[in-house]
């Protein structure tokens, strides 16, 4: 889960890592009545969950008065790669002579934390990673111990992070990596910390994800959570509490389990078919899941045929044959042709149950995708 | 025979009180699975599948001479399940929950190296050895005896290679779910190093996914440690970039590495033959044998 960056900064600024000052406006005259406080020059930042905000035109510094209210008016309601832009963070400017990036994720090739520094910040932080790893310095911490303060004075030595700043900087990642334990972020960074002509350093920007199977202890943070959806389909999806991803195609696809989910997919590409969705009902799904799964792929307008592949492990067959009919029973015609493979825990009790006037049944995963993807033909020609 | 569980193993189920737990003690028990005890605190002096059930791991391990554990136990507390397996020194840990924060499992993780038992898990299936044992969750009978080793990333996945693998007379000697969490105890190289080792699998079929590295460094391993044949799957080669497909694990990140594609291209250069569908792996296992 990600958080805004105005959520994010406040975390930060109630743990002492210095931001610089700044409020969160949902109208232009809200963003007018803050650059009056502020002063100028003021950046006025577009606060949605997408990367290189900056580049899309998210971001821009105003001058004067005149200029706020401009890019006020651009930035909010402006569509930034597909998310409608509601709010933006006016933020005093910021005269820096220099930039770092500093971060704090998992590695989870080495299962442990990582610290990263780099004098490299202010660009995007993966090219760097990719064409010149050696910009970045890493340290590993032991998650069972936790970070001691030597090991952020080591890292920031070693990306040669300007001696007379070097301490101040290690002290931001040393309260990042407290922020990342405390809040189980999966990764926390600020890109760039800025270092003004007096030698002070400022964050100022905040990237802070959280990992979504700890929210059950972190109750302040999971009331921040703020769905943000690029269709209503994913809106539905989120309600539901679905891994779902919308994809190109025609084929609407469900399936209990990630790796035979994807498997599926692959296949219906494979026999020249075109999935239209991931869509994983988890394990151990009780009927009512699988209706309302049911519910989310005849919502979708480019689904021309359904193929419903379960193989139960804790999911059981008997339970999701009740819900492929409790939600078929609700037509009078069923909107689009279903193909149904069930194996597995209880699928011989499952093929019993399952009404097959109102589905197709295969018995295996070649044969139901294979029916599917000439369903899905027979619709569009 | 088989790798890490066998006609021996001796089973106490952590969580055996709860809705999955005594379901699938039942159905361990019923595969032939010697599931000789519960732990659940609080919950001890019960009875359950005829099992007596101990309030704590060690009790269990004391009175009924267990080896393995398998956890059933909610996300928030199984981490504490697991450090409590792994206290009592047990030879297997499998950890069936789905849902541990990851800093928790890092935590696991480091304790788990300074022992000698071995973490299967967590988000796993399990594991089985046909007609000997089963430990966690996979269906029993779509598994049958024979000489297949088989270790997969996904639950769901093994369930429907091993179907591909039965219907063809191609028996397993133990099939391992190593879990897709981003951190998990044993790994795609343990097995591995396991069945090589195993003189009665001859062959061996690894399932992996896109995310991370765990499928190129054992694409390594292979070309250089291995003389039993192996057979490759890789799921997820149609999913999009920047998009989670369902578990952590499953991600491709944006700058190409732990793709569907990276993955295959290292286990062929590894001379690993990798299907393009379910059906295809077992037409690579047949050649072998």
């Amino acid at each position: 889960m990600k958080l805004h960056e105005y959520q994010a900064k406040s975390i930060f600024a109630d743990a002492g890592i210095p931001v610089p000052d700044s409020r969160l406006a949902t109208s232009v005259d809200e963003a007018l009545d803050a650059v009056d406080e502020i002063g100028y020059p003021a950046a006025i930042k577009a606060q949605v969950h997408v990367g290189g905000r900056g580049k899309a035109g998210g971001i821009k510094i105003a001058t004067d008065r005149e200029e706020a209210e401009e890019y006020a008016e651009e930035i909010l309601g402006m569509d930034l790669k597909g998310y409608t832009v509601d709010s933006v963070l006016v933020e005093a400017g910021v005269d820096f002579v220099d930039e770092l990036y500093v971060g704090v994720t998992m590695d989870r090739g080495e299962g442990e934390p990582v610290l990263m520094v780099s004098t490299e910040g202010g660009v995007n932080i993966e090219e760097v990673a990719e064409e010149n790893p050696d910009a970045i310095a890493r340290e590993h911490v032991d998650p069972a111990f936790g970070l001691h303060p030597y090991q952020a004075r080591k890292v920031v030595y070693e990306a040669g992070v300007d001696a007379d700043v070097a301490l101040d900087v290690a002290s931001i990642l040393s309260t990042l990596y407290d922020l990342y334990e405390e809040n189980d972020a999966s990764e926390i960074e600020v890109n760039p910390v800025m270092i003004t002509g007096d030698r002070d350093v400022v964050a100022a920007d905040a990237v802070m994800n959280i990992d979504e199977d700890a929210l059950f202890r972190q109750p302040e943070l999971a009331e921040m959570a703020e769905a943000s959806y690029e269709d209503d389909l994913e809106r539905k999806a989120g309600e539901y509490g679905f891994d779902y991803v919308r994809l190109s195609g025609n084929v609407g696809i469900i399936g209990n389990g990630a790796g035979l989910v994807m498997t599926t997919l692959d296949l219906v590409d494979y026999y020249g078919g075109s999935p239209a969705n991931f869509l994983d009902i988890g394990g151990g799904a009780k009927a009512e899941r699988v209706t309302q799964a049911l519910d989310m792929v005849f919502s979708d307008d480019n689904v021309d045929a359904v193929v419903f592949n379960i193989f139960g492990g804790i999911t059981r067959g008997d339970e999701v044959a009740k819900g492929i009919n409790e939600a078929l029973e609700q037509f009078d015609e069923i909107p689009k042709k279903v193909v149904v493979r069930l194996a597995g825990t209880n699928a011989e009790e499952g093929m019993e149950i399952l009404n097959t006037d109102l589905v197709e049944v295969e018995k295996t995963l070649e044969d139901a995708v294979q029916r599917a993807v000439k369903n899905a033909e027979e619709v569009t020609q | 025979m088989s790798i890490f569980v066998d006609d021996d193993t001796r089973v106490v189920v952590q969580g055996i009180t709860g809705g999955e737990g005594r379901f699938h003690a039942g159905q361990m028990i019923e595969y032939g699975t010697n599931v000789v005890a519960g732990a659940v605190p609080g919950k001890g002096g019960q009875e359950v599948e005829g099992v007596p059930v101990y309030d704590t791991v060690d009790e269990a391990v004391e009175a009924e001479d267990a080896d393995a554990s398998v956890i059933f136990v909610p996300p928030a507390f199984a981490a504490d399940a697991i450090f409590e397996s792994l206290d009592t020194d047990l030879d297997l840990a499998v950890a069936i929950t789905e849902g541990i924060p990851t800093q928790d499992m890092a935590k696991v993780n480091k304790r788990l190296s300074e022992t000698d038992t071995r973490l299967l898990g967590p988000n796993c299936p399990g594991i089985i050895t046909p007609g000997e044992a089963k430990l966690g969750i996979l269906p029993g009978n779509i598994f049958s005896e024979g000489n297949v080793g088989l270790v997969s990333r996904s639950g769901t996945l093994t369930y429907q290679v091993v179907d591909n693998l039965t219907e063809r007379g191609l028996g397993q000697s133990t099939a391992i779910g190593i879990g897709g969490d981003p951190i998990i105890g044993t790994s795609f190289i343990d097995a591995l190093e396991a069945f090589e080792a195993d003189t009665d699998t001859d062959a061996v079929v690894m399932c992996g996914e896109i995310g991370g590295e765990d499928e190129e460094q054992a694409a390594r391993f292979i070309g250089e440690h291995m003389d039993t044949p192996v057979a490759g799957f890789i799921a997820g080669r149609t999913a999009p970039p920047g998009k989670r497909m369902g578990h952590a694990g499953a991600i491709v990140s944006g700058s190409g590495t732990g793709t569907a594609q990276s993955k295959i291209d290292a286990l062929n250069d590894a001379g690993v033959p990798v299907g393009d569908t379910p059906e295809e792996v077992a037409d690579h296992v047949e050649d072998f044998l």
